[in-house]
């Protein structure tokens, strides 16, 4: 009941802050044939949510991420940012903004990090480019504000890189994308290259900031264990194309495409009776439907959303009747 | 499981420096391990844990500026630790003992063609002649799962996927059916699906062919799957080890304790992750005490003054902390890993986030 209630007080508040739609992207490969790294792509992204883009490597979750930071053309579609487009050819001005407000977050922070600056200047470096201060006191406490935040100290700042732990270091990526006080963070793999106790304190944090500074996330990773813990919505994507899209609840409990399932099961449990019993189901493309129909992203509860044919969505369909009369049966 | 259990591999009182510019870092602090013959054993620990350091002297592969300052290794009647040039491990590293590294496109040489990569090892170590060698190789080859393998025999590392450069080295480890296979965080670098063919592999493989493994990961949830036995490794030693079922339902260590907390699959959404404060010990300085304790919260004054000894829980599980001195304060564990197995099986049952029907 509650949370019947919950999602609905999302929906009505919904404020779409990035929009991407009918998006592809393509790489020239120096041959004929284009490589075609995402197909399609069409979601919203709310604002204040986080939004996990899951999937594989080479599935072109980190190539959509990057085309929302205006570093990947799109080939066909656009992506609108606070209703405004910002893919493809835009003004200068436009240009700034959107480097401005949409930051990143980069998976290994030992090589996003200039190991021969000092802190100082590697978390200064976009106040510098868009000279966001008005004289150095200014720029000082922006800094130290912005350690502070990730809860590292100010008399970090004439340390190196090097001289910080992972976690650490990751804090000063962090702080290095929160000084320019962005409203969009593409947070890609920031987690990935850290330890496992390091790996809770980032996310905390990235929790934390959300909370405080009311930002937006698109949270790109491989690992559903970690994305059930932070995302709000996530998004499934296999080689390009987007197979399933809901809340983080829903997807957990009703998953649908067998692409959603397979990676489900291969999230390893920490209990060795469950795992010698656990089944990890492989992925089988050729027993989708193979009528050659084109598949569309069909709505089929409010909310969720799969990749399916018609045929394909008659059978999710009675998955998920199935699925809910159980659940009910508990 | 069975009664009788022959030890493979003896480690006793491994301690392992490093010569960095004029300091010593001393990065295994007398480690002792029998790995038993056709077992999974699994170590566990943070990067710097010296996890992969102390596994690298089973097969002398140490950088050039580290060196075994103590302690000896068995094997087979010869101690390990005796062994000097790259000709006294002739016979044992690749042979006996083969690691299948992290990385698999670090460990495959980028220009030379995959075949020949598989045939020189079983030419070196088997003195089988080159058309024997091609033999045996495309044989391994479908054996680790390389579809179409005469066909891709001499094909480049850069002409394979990820998933299926890990199989060619596990083909490589394997060659001369090794006595024991040292896995080294084999599937960090992977996707996820692909993991976990991986790990069935090398299990399938494992019962076919008859050796010990030793896993190498700071992921649990592999451990869960892979081992028969888990040591937890922190700040250069073993501090607490047993089989499977002991290390996660009954853990004694407060750093054991902290790993199976920080798991994200325990996580509650809304609530904040638990998370190990601090930072590991360096290891340049002599550390006093238990290495753990200034990141512990269960610790007691003893643990910055004295290094604890073993204490037995069981005939196979032990554990390295004063809690389980009779004098210590009884504590139990924190209430997030308390009946673990029902909280899984929540998780994965019916109506769990992670069930799959």
């Amino acid at each position: 009941m509650s949370v019947d209630n919950k999602e609905k007080d999302v929906i009505e508040e919904k404020d779409v802050i990035l929009s991407i739609r009918h998006v592809d992207i393509s790489f020239d490969t120096g041959h004929k044939k284009k490589l075609v790294a995402v197909k399609d792509a069409t979601f919203d992204i709310y604002r204040g949510e986080t939004f996990a883009l899951v999937g594989e490597s080479g599935s072109g979750k980190t190539t959509l991420g990057r085309a929302i930071l205006r570093i990947n053309p799109c080939s066909a579609g656009e992506i609108l940012f606070e209703g405004k487009r910002i893919s493809g050819r835009i003004s200068r001005e436009e240009d700034r903004n959107v480097v401005r407000s949409i930051q990143m977050i980069f998976q290994d922070p030992a090589a996003s990090l200039n190991e021969r600056a000092t802190i100082e200047y590697c978390v200064s470096e976009g106040l510098y480019n868009f000279h966001l201060y008005a004289n150095e006191q200014e720029r000082i406490a922006k800094v130290d504000k912005a350690l502070q935040d990730v809860g590292l100290l100010p008399e970090h700042k004439s340390r190196y890189p090097h001289e910080f732990s992972g976690g650490q270091r990751q804090r000063v990526g962090i702080a290095r994308a929160m000084i320019m006080d962005p409203k969009f963070i593409v947070a890609d793999e920031p987690i990935s290259a850290l330890d496992v106790s390091i790996r809770a304190q980032v996310l905390n944090l990235m929790n934390k900031l959300k909370a405080e500074k009311n930002l937006t996330y698109l949270f790109i990773a491989h690992d559903l264990s970690v994305v059930r813990f932070i995302a709000d919505r996530i998004a499934v994507i296999h080689l390009g194309e987007i197979v399933e899209i809901a809340d983080s609840e829903t997807l957990f409990k009703y998953p649908i495409h067998p692409y959603t399932v397979s990676l489900l099961s291969t999230v390893p449990m920490p209990d060795p009776v469950v795992e010698r019993t656990r089944k990890h189901i492989v992925y089988d493309p050729s027993k989708l439907d193979q009528s050659g129909e084109k598949r569309e992203m069909r709505e089929i509860r409010p909310g969720h959303f799969v990749l399916a044919t018609t045929k394909e969505y008659d059978d999710y369909e009675q998955r998920v009747a199935e699925l809910e009369a159980k659940l009910a049966a508990i | 499981m069975e009664e009788e259990k022959n030890v493979i591999l003896s480690a006793k009182d491994v301690e392992v420096k490093f010569r960095v510019r004029d300091k010593y870092l001393t990065a295994i602090r007398g480690v002792s391990l029998d790995l038993y013959d056709g077992e999974t054993f699994a170590i566990v620990g943070e990067s710097g844990s010296g996890k992969s350091v102390f596994t690298k002297t089973f097969t002398g592969m140490l950088e050039t500026n580290g060196m075994v300052t103590n302690g000896s290794m068995m094997f087979h009647g010869q101690d390990l630790t005796k062994l000097k040039t790259d000709k006294d491990w002739e016979g044992i590293r690749g042979a006996k003992i083969s690691t299948i590294f992290q990385d698999p496109m670090t460990s495959l040489n980028p220009i030379r063609t995959i075949g020949s990569q598989i045939t020189e090892v079983i030419e070196k170590h088997q003195g089988a002649s080159k058309s024997e060698a091609k033999a045996q190789a495309i044989h391994m080859m479908e054996r680790v799962g390389i579809p179409n393998a005469a066909n891709r025999f001499d094909e480049y590392p850069f002409q394979y996927s990820g998933g299926m450069r890990q199989r060619i080295v596990i083909a490589i480890a394997l060659a001369c059916h090794p006595e024991i296979l040292i896995c080294d965080e084999p599937t960090t670098a992977l996707d996820v699906t692909i993991q976990a063919q991986i790990i069935a592999l090398i299990r399938d493989l494992q019962k076919e062919l008859q050796f010990t493994t030793l896993y190498i990961t700071h992921d649990l949830g592999v451990v869960a799957n892979v081992a028969n036995r888990v040591g937890v490794m922190y700040g250069g030693q073993i501090v607490e080890y047993g089989t499977v079922e002991e290390i996660f339902f009954d853990p004694r260590h407060p750093y054991t304790w902290a790993l199976l907390s920080s798991l994200p699959q325990l996580g509650v959404k809304g609530q904040d992750l638990y998370y190990i404060a601090g930072t590991p010990p360096s290891l340049y300085n002599e550390i006093k005490g238990d290495a753990f304790a200034p990141r512990n919260e269960h610790a007691l004054k003893i643990d910055f003054e004295q290094e604890p000894p073993f204490f037995q829980v069981s005939d196979t599980h032990f554990a390295k902390t004063w809690l389980l001195d009779p004098r210590a304060p009884k504590l139990e564990k924190p209430e997030i890993i308390r009946d673990l197995h029902a909280k899984i099986k929540m998780l994965t049952d019916e109506g769990g986030a992670f069930h799959v029907g």
